[in-house]
């Protein structure tokens, strides 16, 4: 088992080596049996039979019915108890939502602010509400042993409380299509105080940093998994020196992406299909503000300043 | 010779002798036509395991495209795109094509007339269409590969099967829709030839008890699978005409899908394993040279493992927000079943003791499986666990577990099943020496592949994964040599097979000393099996058979059968 880092861990373990226990046991017993009768009787000419004669017992075939029937009924026990606790959280928990889409998990927190990473201060419970506006994905933190499946249409909880500060890793369990095994999430646990220090500022990131900056830390967080900034094409096609250059569409006509456009292609994705690509980007709408996408664009923006400056330097070296 | 049959009056046998040399089954009729068309359960036997084991080959093709994959995180020699590409082929050729037909329609076709002492199974032609019918769905799934392949995993869950791009979804679910009609009316048959064929003297406590396992099989199989045709039909209009029945924003509900499929595909394991458990039953009690122990418990646990396993699917959905109640009591069901495979794993070791062991290839494939389906079940009560399950479910843990039942439990029985029958079913005996190697291969390779998974999945690997912590990856490598290893053992279990058909020594009637019907006939048996119904005892009764060296099998000898003959 991973390390351990919530109050829920302990208890899994202990289900869970309580039948590796007994799993040993039954285990070698089979296997030392099989090893010992095949030596011992063992047939040396062909034609040989054994001493043995005996077709049922029925008083033994009562007993080995009869203890696992016991032992199965322990662990289905050791099981309910620890699922029970799971599915119950405490009255005030900290609610977080999870949203999952291809391939990017979402959390919104009780202040409204959304983001990519799941932040929860130490020995506090917390109870997460998952929902999803695609397939189904499975939220999966093995160090906290919690599991749970995001499924479009419902919403599923499940809780956990913490025990260590660090950071860990969520996981998508349920096969969601090409990026299943990159639907990674940050997560971290703070120190007692560090959380509401760390919420205030992301909620605000405009007041630290330009507009620019943010919108670069939005890229790396929401778009990055499909949109190159470096002009290698992904998922989707690169950032880099599109900005006021024109686009060919699936359609074959052209268009001149600018603020609007590019404001178009997060709110309305499918409106307008750049030639060559899926039509499968999400959309972003309700989960990045006005203020955000004029940040994203400022960004764009400036990879495009960027991708036409060292150009006209070649120019005027040769 | 001679004398020996005189002395025991079983006209059968002599029949059967006489039929070594001349007629029998595989010369009674020559042409392609002849074997397509045919109504011979034993070419049709044939016919399945021929086609089974090239569809087996293509899912190995895909296994081992997948694990090569895997050797590296990140892209190592394929994209993402293809690689769930070949790992939902894989999933799906293996369970349909190949596991779940694997045993009955192969094996159990040749062999269930003849153990019962039939001359074929009720309804021949029913029993052709079957297999065409399995033709055709090999070919749909084929059609899909061609036509934009599919990468919604084994599983089909909605709504990433309603959505995804790939246009080969609906061929793949036509096919599982066909192959299960093929798979409900070799039930069908399996049930009515066991109810209405028996000879006389064969009582149901006298039926061999992989009769027994296919018997429940069937049930299973008729019961359950109409219930998967339901669900891919329902699918296939999903995504074709758009009606809301799982998909969410047309109005249906994503996890009513799992139930229906896992309604299904939850019994579907014990069509997979319950006949495996019949072979191993054979094997373990002809290779001990001892009357099988306990056979009743053993043929009321396959009873009891049909009918247990339609009540747990649930288990398969305890993360996916069913309520709490239903998942206590789905976990509860599970451990159910643990109870009558735990009895048969006792009953065939207490079949053991005092026996006479022979570690033949057929033995050694058995042991095999006695040693991995016992890691396979055990690993099963971690899952069945609640707390243990939310933790383990959809991680390789749960790989590792599947693949110690169907592969190593279910695909080695059948190996030890091609190989206790092959004798029987081409007249040829193949190389002991490399069938003991290609045992090595296998074992160790199976275990090297799939061990180390479940210590992936226990530290939280998730399953389908192309990308992986890099933690993992030594782990992935020995998987990936282990699956390497395997497949050794395969190719060389194929060549020395196939090299037997036109080197073998010549097989003898009953070359392991077995007392089912079977080894009654000449080997390979002749075109209508018996000429008049055999004389049915008790099948784990080896008292009379003696060695013979002159033939290298076994006869029926003089002894006096009352002398040490036992109660059952
Ligand atoms: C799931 C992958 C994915 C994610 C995540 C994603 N996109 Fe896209 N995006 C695409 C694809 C594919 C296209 C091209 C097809 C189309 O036009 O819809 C695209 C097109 C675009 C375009 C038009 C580009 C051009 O060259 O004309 C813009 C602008 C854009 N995305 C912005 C964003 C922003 C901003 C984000 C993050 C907030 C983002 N995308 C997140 C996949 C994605
Ligand atoms: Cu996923
Ligand atoms: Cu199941």
């Amino acid at each position: 088992m991973p390390p351990a880092a919530s109050t829920i861990a302990p208890h899994t373990d202990a289900v869970f080596y309580f039948i590796y226990t007994v799993s040993l046991f039954f285990f070698t017993l089979i296997v030392l049996l099989m090893a010992y009768f095949v030596f011992r009787y063992r047939r040396r000419v062909e034609g040989e039979r054994g001493p043995g004669r005996t077709t049922h017992h029925t008083a033994l075939e009562l007993t080995w019915t009869a203890v696992p029937l016991v032992l199965v009924v322990l662990m289905f026990y050791s099981g309910f108890r620890g699922f029970m606790n799971l599915m119950n959280p405490p009255a005030g928990a900290l609610d977080i939502r999870v949203l999952g889409q291809k391939w990017l998990w979402s959390f919104t927190y009780p202040n409204g602010h959304v983001d990519t990473e799941l932040h929860v201060p130490v020995d506090t419970p917390v109870r997460l509400t998952l929902e999803s506006n695609d397939v189904i994905h499975s939220f999966f933190i093995p160090a906290f042993r919690i599991k749970r499946d995001a499924v479009p249409g419902r919403y599923n909880r499940i809780w956990f409380q913490a025990t260590r500060p660090g950071e860990y890793l969520a996981l998508c369990a349920e096969y969601c299509g090409t990026q299943h095994s990159d639907m990674l999430a940050r997560v971290v646990v703070h120190e007692p105080g560090l959380y509401e220090k760390w919420l205030a500022e992301a909620a605000d990131p405009f007041r630290t940093r330009s507009l620019a900056e943010v919108g670069q830390l939005l890229v790396a967080k929401r778009c990055g998994g499909c949109h190159s900034v470096d002009g290698s094409a992904n998922i989707g096609p690169t950032f880099k020196g599109i900005y006021e250059h024109s686009v060919t569409l699936a359609d074959g006509s052209t268009v001149v992406a600018d603020d609007n456009y590019i404001r178009e292609s997060i709110l309305e994705p499918r409106a307008k299909i750049v030639r060559g690509y899926e039509p499968v980007m999400p959309t972003f709408k309700g989960q990045l503000k006005d203020r955000e996408i004029t940040a994203i664009i400022e960004y764009i923006k400036a990879l495009s300043d960027e991708a036409t400056k060292p150009r006209s330097d070649e120019g005027t070296e040769q | 010779m001679k004398a020996v049959v005189s002395t025991f009056p079983r006209s059968h046998v002599a029949a059967a002798e006489a039929g070594a040399a001349g007629d029998n089954y595989l010369t009674h009729a020559h042409g392609i036509r002849s074997w397509l068309f045919t109504i011979d359960h034993k070419r049709i036997g044939v016919m399945y395991l021929v086609s089974i084991l090239a569809a087996f080959l293509l899912g190995g093709i895909f296994a081992i495209l997948v694990r090569t994959e895997l050797l590296t995180p990140g892209p190592t020699i394929v994209s993402a795109d293809n690689y769930n590409r070949f790992f939902t082929l894989h999933g799906a050729i293996m369970v349909f094509l190949v596991i779940i037909p694997g045993i009955p329609a192969a094996l159990g076709n040749f062999v269930l007339p003849i153990m019962l002492g039939a001359k074929d199974l009720a309804f021949p032609r029913l029993n052709l269409f079957s297999y065409h019918l399995w033709v055709l769905g090999a070919l749909l799934a084929v059609l899909a590969i061609v036509t934009g392949s599919v990468d919604t995993g084994w599983t089909f869950y909605v709504p990433y099967a309603t959505t995804t791009g790939m246009g080969g979804v609906v061929p793949v679910l036509l096919g599982a829709f066909v192959l299960g009609f093929s798979s409900i009316f070799t039930g069908l048959n399996f049930i009515v030839t066991i109810h209405k064929l028996r000879p006389p003297g064969m009582t149901w406590f006298r039926l061999p008890l992989f009769l027994w396992a296919l018997y429940a099989t069937a049930v299973i199989q008729i019961l359950a699978t109409p219930v998967l045709g339901v669900t891919v039909l329902l699918l296939i209009v999903e995504r074709v005409l758009g009606l809301g029945i799982f998909q969410p924003g047309l109005g249906g509900d994503p996890v009513l899908y799992q139930h229906f499929f896992w309604f299904y595909s939850h019994p579907a394991v014990y069509i997979m394993i319950l006949p495996a458990m019949g072979i191993v039953s054979e094997i373990v009690s002809v290779f001990s040279r001892k009357h099988i122990f306990g056979y009743h418990f053993i043929a009321f646990s396959s009873i009891a493992i049909a009918l247990f396993g339609f009540f747990v699917w649930g288990h398969h959905m305890f993360v996916s927000g069913q309520s709490n109640l239903v998942t206590t009591i789905f976990s509860l069901l599970t451990y159910s079943v643990s109870i009558p495979s735990a009895v048969k794993v006792f009953n065939w070791l207490a079949t053991m003791h005092g026996g006479s062991i022979s570690l033949r290839t057929p033995m050694l494939y058995t042991l095999a499986f006695i040693f991995i389906f016992g890691i396979g079940g055990l690993t099963g009560l971690f899952l069945g666990a609640l707390a243990a399950n939310v933790h383990l479910h959809d991680t390789y843990f749960v790989v590792a577990h599947f693949h110690y039942v169907m592969m190593g439990g279910t695909l080695i029985a059948m190996i030890a099943g091609i190989h206790y029958w092959w004798p029987k079913m081409t007249g040829r005996m193949y190389s002991e020496r490399l069938g003991q190697l290609s045992f090595a291969a296998v074992f160790l390779g199976f275990n090297l592949t799939f061990f180390p998974q479940f210590i992936m999945g226990s530290h939280g690997m998730p399953r389908r994964y192309y990308n992986y912590p890099p933690q993992f990856e030594f782990l992935h490598q020995l998987s990936t040599v282990g699956s390497y290893l395997m497949t050794v053992g395969f190719v060389l279990i194929a060549v020395y097979l196939l090299h037997s058909l036109f080197a073998g020594r010549r097989a003898p009637a009953n070359p392991w000393g077995g007392a089912t019907l079977e080894w009654h006939c000449a080997s390979p048996p002749p075109a209508h099996n018996f000429d008049e119904p055999p004389p049915a005892g008790d099948p784990y009764d080896f008292n009379d058979l003696e060695y013979d060296a002159r033939i290298g099998g076994y006869v029926y000898g003089t002894r006096p059968v009352a002398a040490d003959s036992e109660p059952t």
